[in-house]
């Protein structure tokens, strides 16, 4: 009766809040945009008995998937999502990997210090980190006036509102997914290793190259995938850094979902984007149990 | 024993600059006399006057932090169960789809949370505001709860469990007396990352919030979109500083704690 109750309260609560509302998405997905409140048809009339049920089916279909389809505004969308989240994902790699590598071959009393000033921008609120950038990049900003000070450019450098300021902007607040996870994988690697690959005469380069790396594999892939997936449904940052011209589908839902009041084309928008993102989510997961699994 | 290389020494600097610079600038500029937030005009402290004396802003501030408290304890009681099951319940039916309910959201985009959420809230006709926040912030946050709660569980020695059933504990008992007091770090951990999330969050707020209720992330991003404020920099580095001393405070109470428990073990092996 006990572990009934256990099961029962958290089970019951993710059904009705979070599996009920997603078959909300995809049933309002398939129904057609009107002029009413809500604004979509048909509406379940379950007052009418099975007949009702009948002819609610009956009236669903594909169509805003079609007209997802017919808009190129859409696919540019979710094409231009996916190739902003793999360059940021390669760039806070490159910019991660360094740190991460820093902090593992750091004396042992300044690790625990490093870690927490990796950490704590993660507790930082998310929105300012991203607004810090916005006085930073703008025409007047801080950056700009730096560069003119120092005589590089006469000319302040469109920054905010390019792709560019996007990509600056993700690498910035997502770094600490991927410093973390390389780091731990560095950590536990054996520094013999590397002192066994010197003496057979392997150069350091060589010696990185041929055993750090595939050590920390790992700890790459998961920072990448811990990286690219909320990436690519990402909403804050292209609207505040990216301005008009950054073209991705999280932005595209909320301003058809909040500008357009376009429910089913939000819907229909949203399962598609999920669809895009169960594949790295499977591979994510299959790579993290191999882990769980090699270690035991 | 490691020591800093020539290379090691750039990158973490350059790294640690590339993080802390930007909010630095942030701190500094917040003292900024002049009204044009890029152009340094002295040293004054009248945005924070201006902060204080701005209703919007602590009335969202006030509901943010309610909205916060509440959903994060909620989520740290439903997601310890969630662990619990999740560990301990052994084989039941629709345990895959329970553990594909507890990773999903972790993963979902926060826009779709949202959609989803909004489309339910208005689909039984409950009315969007406090209320239908909490009800979406303890959703999201009750899987993070868990999933730091049932990592330690995992590693967690059962047979201290058992024991205390042995000696004649109810299993309501065992669980207050010995599980609980093991596992409080990670559920205390599990709550504070509830509520930072729920402190943080944007999306899902906007989506659930309705026009009765403002929480801060709300009123910040109205503000910010459409530029860079003086205000928002003075609000800015009041969130950051508290932060700063809640992170930095409990990260040297868990070394302490860690130092004693080391040394009680020392002192039970001696005995």
């Amino acid at each position: 009766m006990r572990r009934l109750t256990l099961i029962l309260v958290p089970y019951l609560w993710l059904l009705a809040l979070f599996l009920v509302p997603f078959l909300i998405v995809l049933k309002i997905s398939l129904s057609d945009t009107a002029l009413a409140i809500p604004p979509y048809t048909p509406t379940l009339d379950l007052g009418a008995g099975w007949q009702g049920v009948k002819d609610f089916l009956s009236q669903l279909d594909l169509e805003n998937f079609q007209f997802l389809t017919t808009d190129d505004l859409y696919w540019k969308a979710y094409l231009s999502s996916l190739q902003i989240a793999v360059i940021a994902t390669l760039l806070t790699l490159l910019v991660g990997y360094p740190i991460a590598y820093g902090m593992a071959n750091s004396p042992d009393h300044w690790r625990p210090t490093l870690m927490l000033l990796v950490i704590l921008p993660f507790w930082t609120s998310f929105l300012i980190r991203v607004y810090s950038w916005m006085g930073i990049l703008s025409g007047e900003g801080y950056l700009n006036q730096f560069l003119m000070w120092t005589g590089l450019i006469s000319e302040p450098l469109t920054i905010l509102n390019t792709p560019v300021a996007v990509y600056i902007g993700i690498v910035y607040t997502y770094l600490p997914f991927m410093i973390l996870p390389i780091y731990a994988a560095l950590e536990r690697m054996d520094a013999s290793l590397l002192e066994a690959a010197e003496d057979l005469g392997c150069s350091r380069l060589q010696a990185f190259w041929l055993i750090t790396i595939p050590l920390s594999k790992n700890g790459i892939i998961a920072g990448c995938f811990l990286v690219f997936i909320p990436t690519i449904g990402e909403f804050v940052i292209p609207s505040l850094l990216g301005g008009s011209q950054t073209l991705m589908i999280g932005k595209v839902l909320w301003e058809e979902f909040f500008n357009n009041r376009d429910w089913p084309v939000a819907s229909a928008v949203a399962v598609i984007l999920l669809l895009i993102l169960i594949i790295p989510i499977i591979l994510f997961q299959r790579n993290e149990q191999k882990q769980r699994e090699a270690e035991g | 024993m490691r020591r800093f290389t020539w290379f090691n020494a750039t990158s973490l600097t350059v790294g640690f600059a590339f993080l802390y610079l930007p909010m630095i600038l942030l701190v500094i500029y917040s003292f900024n006399d002049s009204k044009l937030v890029t152009v340094w005009a002295g040293f004054s402290t009248k945005w924070y006057g201006e902060l204080l004396r701005n209703d919007a802003f602590l009335d969202a501030a006030w509901v943010t932090l309610q909205v916060a408290f509440v959903s994060s304890t909620v989520a740290t009681v439903l997601g310890t169960m969630a662990a619990y099951v999740m560990v301990r319940a052994g084989r039941f039916a629709g345990r895959t789809l329970f553990s594909g309910m507890i990773y999903a959201p972790l993963v979902m985009p926060e826009v779709i949370t949202g959609l989803s959420l909004l489309l339910l809230f208005i689909g039984i006709g409950l009315d969007r505001g406090v209320f239908t926040i909490i009800l979406a912030h303890t959703t999201f946050s009750m899987c993070y709860v868990s999933v730091v709660v049932s990592s330690r569980l995992v590693s967690f020695d059962r047979s201290l469990e058992e024991a205390a059933l042995d000696l004649g504990c109810s299993p309501m008992q065992a669980f207050r007396l010995v599980t609980l007091p093991i596992i409080a770090p990670a559920v205390f951990a599990g709550w504070l990352l509830a509520f930072t999330l729920s402190l943080d969050d944007l999306v899902i707020a906007s989506f659930t919030a309705g026009p009765s209720a403002t929480t801060l992330p709300i009123k910040i991003w109205s503000s910010i979109r459409l530029g860079v404020s003086p205000e928002i920099n003075a609000l800015s580095t009041l969130m950051i500083a508290v932060v700063a001393v809640g992170v930095i405070t409990a990260s040297i109470v868990t070394k302490r704690s860690a130092l004693r428990q080391e040394a009680d073990q020392r002192a039970a092996e001696r005995a």
